[in-house]
C-alpha cells in the first residue's frame, strides 16, 4: 500500500501525500461485544479523511484507536511508516495528533483562552517551582505559547470571547473553542470527533468554512467522523464507510454514495 | 459666493498633512490596531513610510492620476493608509460599506468606473469577483488578509503587503513621480468620494476637495479645541462622512491618534482599554448602552441596585448642571463626589468613557434620558448636526450649552437660512463639490449662491439660539383635520422606551395616527426570563399579549406627552402592530445607516397598514426575507392589532398662559 500511492494536486489545488497513518485489520473487543472488525485503511498527507455511519457503527470507537484511548487486541496501526506500538493517549499526542470531543471536553469554568492555552501544555517544559514563580523561563515559555495561542483565536475568530468562561458560551462556540485547543498544540493530524453535531445551519457552515481554512491554510490531516452526510461529501476527499463493526466502502464521496452496500446501511434493505 | 479660501503653510491636501505630521509629530502614535490580542501601534514617522510604501506599489501597478480606488472593509490603519496613498498618486479614494450587498456594490463601482478595489478577506474578494463582469473599468484587487485566498488567480489579484514591498522596490525608479503628484494636489483636487446612503433613491456620490475636508476639519477642531493628544475609537463605517473627518481629517490636521478595535464583536473591551478622549457614536450605540447597563443592574445584588438608583437620582438633580459650570450647593457637590467615587467613576470606566472631554452624538434625535443619562455621569456629550454634503458640520453645540431637544449654534465658517416651508437652507467652506456624474441632483440641492437643501424641516429656538430639527422636510404634513403631522418626531418618544427599538408611524392626511413597533428583543427578552416567559422566537415574543400590553402603555405614555404638546398633540398613536420581523437593511426597510425608509415598508406592508384602519382586530400576513447571504425566504404571522387610548390635546389656552 505505502508505496502504490502518488502525491497529487487536488482540483482546487491542495497537495496531498503520502500515506501518513494505516491502520492494518484492525480489530477491537469489548468482553463479547466486537466493535471493530478487521478494519484496514490508510490516511494521506494533507487530506480530509471522513469516517461515518450509522449509530453503533464503531466510528468513536476507531477514532479512539487513532488517538490511543484504546488499544485494539488485533491489527496494526503504522504512524509515518513506522509501526506505533501500544500508546498512552498523551504519548500519541506527542507525536502531533490532536483531536476534539463529541461531547465538549473544556474546562467550563476557565476562559476561552486558558482553555485555549492547555493545548500548549506539550511545548511547556518550565518545572513547576518555576511554573509557580513565573520567572525565567516560565515567563518565557508562556509568552511564546500565548503568541501562538493568539494566532489561533484570529484564525477562528473568537478574539471576542476571549475572557469569557467556557461555561458561558453557547454550544456552537465551545465546538470552536475545542477546535482552537485542538489547533493550538500544532498537530499534524487533527481528529474530530462530530464535529457539527448539534449545531444550526449557520453553525454548521461556519464550522465547515474553518475546518476547511485549518485544511488548507497549516495543510493540517484531518479525519473527522460526522452524521451529516451532506457536511461530509462537501468536505471531505476521501470517506470510509462503517456499519456493524465492519468496512463496508472506502474511497472518494462519488464512489461512496454510488456503493450499493452504503446505500444500503443508511436507507435500508428490503427483505423479501 | 465668497471668494475660496485658501490652504495655509502650503497644507493643502491631506499627502501635505501627513508629511507634516510625519516630520513634526515623527514620533507621536498615529495609528494603533489590535492584533492578536495586543496593541500594535504605527508613529507618523512609521505611517508616512507604510503610506509611501503602498502609493509607490500603486503607481507600479499603473494606477494613473483621476483613477478611482474602492476601498472595502471595517476601520483597520491598512484602509485609513489606503486612502492617503491614493490621494498621493492623485487617485480618488471611494470608501464602500463592507457589508453592502454584491447589487449596491456593483451599482456604485460602476458609477464610479472604479479600477481599483482595495478590500479586507476572501469574503470581500468573492463579493467583487461576483460583480466583476458588470464593471467595466475594473482591473485590479489588491487585499489584505490572505487567508483562503492562495489559490486563487492571482494575475488581478494581489496582496496588499506584496504592492508595498513592490513599492519599496521601486522606490528609486518612482518616488520622482510620486512627488510630482503629490506637488500637484491643492485645495481643489478631489479630497474622496464618498455615497449618501440614500433614504431615497439610488446612492449619490458627493464630491468632497480638500477645501471642504481640510476647513470643515480645522474649524471644528478649533471649536472644540481638539489636541495632538487626543484618542479616537475608530469604530463607524469608513464609507461614512463622519469617520472619515474624525479620523482622518481631524486626526491629521491635529495629528492624533486613531485606534482601531480588534474585531467588530470586541468593541466594547476595546474602547474600554483605549479610553477615548473624543468619542462619537450614533444615539442608537448610547441606547444600547445604557440598555445593558440597566439589564444588569436589575440582576444586581439589592444593596448595589440601592446604591445605583440613590446616586443616579441625585446625579440627575445636579450632574448636568455641575458639567456646564453652574452654580451648586456645597452638600450637593460633595454628595455628588462621593457618587462619583461610588457609582459614576466606576460605570463610566466599565463603559470605556472615563476619559472622554468631547463626546458627540448625531443622526438621530437621542432621547432626553438617555443624553441626560450620560451627562449627568460627568461626560461632556454633546449634540451636532451635519449631512455628508456639509462635510459633517452644519451645527455643534459648544461646551455648556447643550440640551437634549435641540442640535446646536451654526458651526464656524457655517450660514443657516430656514426657509419658508421651514427646510433648512446652509452654506460652508464645506459644502460639496457636486454630485459624481449626476448635474440634476447637483443643481436641485445647491442653488448658485452655494446655499445647500438639507432636507429637514427646523427652526431656532428662541430661548437658546439653538437649531431645532423637528423632522425630514418631505415628512412634515397635515393630518385631516389640518393639525401637524410629524412621525419622526413620534417615532423617537417612542424609541425612547428601551423596550421599543423601532417605529414607523403612519397618518398623513389621515384622521388619526398609527404605528408599526419593532421590540427590542435584548430588553424584552431578559424581561421574559426574569418573568418565565418562555419564547421559541423574536416572532412569537413579539406576539405574546404581555408584549403586546407593555407596549400599549408605553404607546399611551407617548401619546399623554404628546397631549401637552399644542402643536403635535394631533399625531397621538391611536392604533399599533408589533412587527413579526425586525426592520433590517437587507430588506431594504432601513437604510445602512439604520435610517427606517418610510415609502418602502408601507408599500411592503400595505395590508398590515390597511388593516390599522380598516377596524380589524387582527391579520395574517406573509413576508418575503432576504438572509445575509443573500437567499430569500419567507415567515408569516397573524398580527394583532392593538387600540391605544388617546387624550385629548390641551389645546391653545395653556399655551396663551404660558
Amino acid at each position: 500500500m505505502l508505496d502504490s500511492v502518488e502525491p497529487y494536486t487536488t482540483e482546487d489545488g491542495r497537495k496531498i501525500g503520502g500515506v501518513v497513518m494505516e491502520m492494518k485489520n484492525i480489530t477491537l473487543r469489548f468482553g463479547g461485544v466486537t466493535a471493530i472488525q478487521d478494519i484496514s485503511f490508510d490516511i494521506r498527507d494533507g487530506e480530509i479523511r471522513a469516517i461515518i455511519g450509522p449509530n453503533g457503527a464503531g466510528k468513536s470507537s476507531m477514532l479512539n484507536v487513532i488517538s490511543g484511548f484504546y488499544n485494539p487486541q488485533e491489527g496494526e496501526v503504522f504512524y509515518k511508516g513506522e509501526k506505533r506500538p501500544p500508546m498512552k493517549p498523551f504519548q500519541v499526542a506527542q507525536q502531533g495528533i490532536a483531536r476534539t470531543f463529541q461531547n465538549i471536553a473544556l474546562f467550563e469554568g476557565m476562559s476561552v483562552l486558558d482553555n485555549v492555552m492547555t493545548g500548549r501544555i506539550r511545548q511547556m517544559k518550565a518545572g513547576l517551582i518555576a511554573q509557580a514563580l513565573w520567572k525565567g523561563k516560565a515567563e518565557r515559555e508562556e509568552v511564546e505559547n500565548r503568541e501562538v495561542v493568539e494566532k489561533v483565536i484570529d484564525f477562528l475568530e473568537i478574539q471576542h470571547i476571549r475572557k469569557t468562561p467556557v461555561g458561558r458560551l453557547p454550544y456552537g462556540l465551545k465546538k470552536r473553542v475545542e477546535l482552537a485547543r485542538a489547533l493550538a498544540a500544532e498537530p499534524s493530524i487533527l481528529l474530530l470527533d462530530e464535529p457539527m453535531a448539534g449545531m444550526n445551519v449557520e453553525e454548521k457552515e461556519d464550522m465547515s468554512r474553518f475546518i476547511l481554512d485549518v485544511n488548507d491554510e497549516f495543510g493540517t490531516t484531518i479525519a473527522l467522523i460526522e452524521h451529516d452526510m451532506g457536511v461530509v461529501m462537501d468536505l471531505s476527499d476521501r470517506v470510509v464507510v462503517m456499519d456493524y463493526g465492519k468496512k463496508i466502502g472506502d474511497g472518494t464521496p462519488d464512489e461512496v454514495r454510488t456503493n450499493q452496500d452504503v446505500i444500503d446501511a443508511y436507507l435500508g434493505v428490503a427483505h423479501d | 459666493m465668497a471668494k475660496p479660501i485658501e490652504a495655509t503653510d502650503g497644507l493643502g491636501s491631506i499627502p501635505a498633512l501627513l508629511q507634516r505630521n510625519a516630520s513634526q509629530f515623527a514620533n507621536r502614535p498615529a495609528y494603533r490596531e489590535k492584533e492578536y490580542g495586543i496593541w500594535q501601534s504605527w508613529t507618523w514617522a512609521e505611517t508616512e513610510k507604510e503610506i509611501e510604501a503602498l502609493a509607490l506599489g500603486l503607481i507600479d501597478l499603473g494606477v494613473k492620476e483621476g483613477d478611482f480606488i474602492s476601498i472595502i472593509g471595517r476601520n483597520r490603519p491598512y484602509f485609513y493608509w489606503a486612502i492617503v496613498a491614493a490621494q498621493s498618486v492623485g487617485a480618488i479614494p471611494v470608501p464602500l460599506y463592507q457589508d453592502a450587498s454584491a447589487d449596491e456594490m456593483a451599482y456604485v463601482m460602476d458609477h464610479c468606473g472604479a479600477r481599483i478595489a482595495i478590500v479586507e478577506d476572501q469574503e470581500q474578494v468573492d463579493k467583487v469577483i461576483e460583480i466583476q463582469g458588470q464593471l467595466t473599468e475594473f482591473e485590479h484587487m489588491i487585499y489584505i488578509d490572505p487567508r483562503g485566498l492562495r489559490k486563487y488567480d492571482h494575475s488581478k489579484l494581489h496582496e496588499y503587503s506584496q504592492i508595498q514591498d513592490k513599492g519599496r522596490a521601486t522606490h528609486a525608479e518612482n518616488i520622482n513621480e510620486l512627488r510630482a503628484r503629490r506637488e500637484k494636489l491643492n485645495y481643489d483636487s478631489i479630497c474622496v468620494m464618498l455615497y449618501t446612503s440614500g433614504t431615497t433613491g439610488k446612492p449619490k456620490g458627493v464630491v468632497l476637495s480638500n477645501r471642504n475636508i481640510i476647513e470643515a476639519s480645522r474649524s471644528s477642531s478649533e471649536f472644540d479645541k481638539l489636541r495632538l493628544t487626543e484618542e479616537v475609537l475608530a469604530y463607524l463605517p469608513m464609507a461614512w462622512v463622519g469617520d472619515f473627518i474624525f479620523s482622518i481629517g481631524q486626526a491629521y490636521w491635529c495629528g492624533f491618534c486613531v485606534n482601531c478595535p480588534e474585531s467588530a464583536d470586541t468593541m466594547q473591551t476595546d474602547l474600554r482599554e483605549i479610553g477615548p478622549t473624543y468619542y462619537f457614536a450614533p444615539p442608537r450605540v448610547f441606547e444600547t448602552q445604557l440598555t445593558n447597563v440597566m439589564i444588569r443592574m436589575e440582576d444586581a445584588g439589592r444593596f448595589k441596585k440601592w446604591l445605583f438608583d440613590r446616586y443616579m437620582e441625585h446625579a440627575r438633580k445636579v450632574g448636568g448642571d455641575i458639567l456646564d459650570g453652574k452654580s451648586v450647593g456645597m452638600m450637593d457637590r460633595l454628595k455628588y463626589g462621593l457618587g462619583n467615587l461610588l457609582v459614576y467613576g466606576p460605570l463610566k470606566n466599565t463603559l470605556g468613557l472615563s476619559r472622554v472631554r468631547v463626546g458627540y452624538t448625531a443622526g438621530e434625535a437621542i432621547g432626553p434620558e438617555i443624553f441626560s443619562f450620560y451627562r449627568s455621569l460627568g461626560i461632556n456629550l454633546k449634540q451636532l448636526y451635519g449631512q455628508t454634503e456639509a462635510s459633517v458640520f452644519i451645527t455643534l453645540q459648544p461646551d455648556g450649552e447643550v440640551r437634549a431637544d435641540t442640535v446646536g449654534v451654526p458651526a464656524p465658517g457655517v450660514e443657516i437660512r430656514i426657509a419658508d416651508n421651514g427646510e433648512v437652507f446652509y452654506r460652508s467652506p464645506g459644502v460639496f463639490e457636486y454630485y459624481y456624474k449626476n448635474e440634476e441632483s447637483t443643481k436641485s440641492t445647491k442653488d448658485p449662491e452655494g446655499w445647500v437643501a438639507t432636507g429637514d424641516a427646523g427652526y431656532f429656538d428662541e430661548e437658546t439660539g439653538q437649531l431645532r430639527i423637528i423632522d425630514r422636510a418631505k415628512d412634515v404634513g397635515k393630518m385631516a383635520g389640518g393639525e401637524l403631522y410629524a412621525p419622526k418626531y413620534v417615532e423617537n418618544k417612542l424609541k425612547f422606551f428601551p423596550n421599543i427599538l423601532e417605529a414607523v408611524v403612519f397618518g398623513n392626511g389621515r384622521e388619526e395616527c398609527t404605528a408599526f413597533i419593532n421590540i427590542d428583543l435584548t430588553a424584552v427578552g431578559n424581561w421574559a426570563e426574569r418573568n418565565n416567559i418562555g419564547y421559541a422566537s423574536y416572532q412569537e415574543l413579539a406576539g405574546h399579549p404581555k408584549v403586546l400590553e407593555t407596549i400599549r402603555e408605553h404607546v399611551e405614555t407617548v401619546n399623554r406627552s404628546l397631549a401637552h404638546d399644542p402643536m403635535l398633540g394631533g399625531c397621538q398613536v391611536h392604533r399599533f402592530l408589533v412587527l413579526h420581523k425586525e426592520l433590517d437593511a437587507d430588506d431594504g426597510e432601513m437604510t445602512r445607516t439604520r435610517k427606517v425608509r418610510r415609502g418602502v415598508i408601507s408599500e411592503k406592508f400595505n395590508d398590515l397598514l390597511t388593516a390599522l384602519y380598516d377596524g380589524s382586530d387582527e391579520i395574517f400576513t406573509k413576508t418575503e426575507v432576504t438572509y445575509e447571504d443573500g437567499r430569500k425566504g419567507s415567515i408569516s404571522a397573524t398580527l394583532k392589532i392593538v387600540d391605544a387610548a388617546v387624550v385629548p390635546v390641551e389645546g391653545t389656552r395653556q399655551v396663551a398662559a404660558e
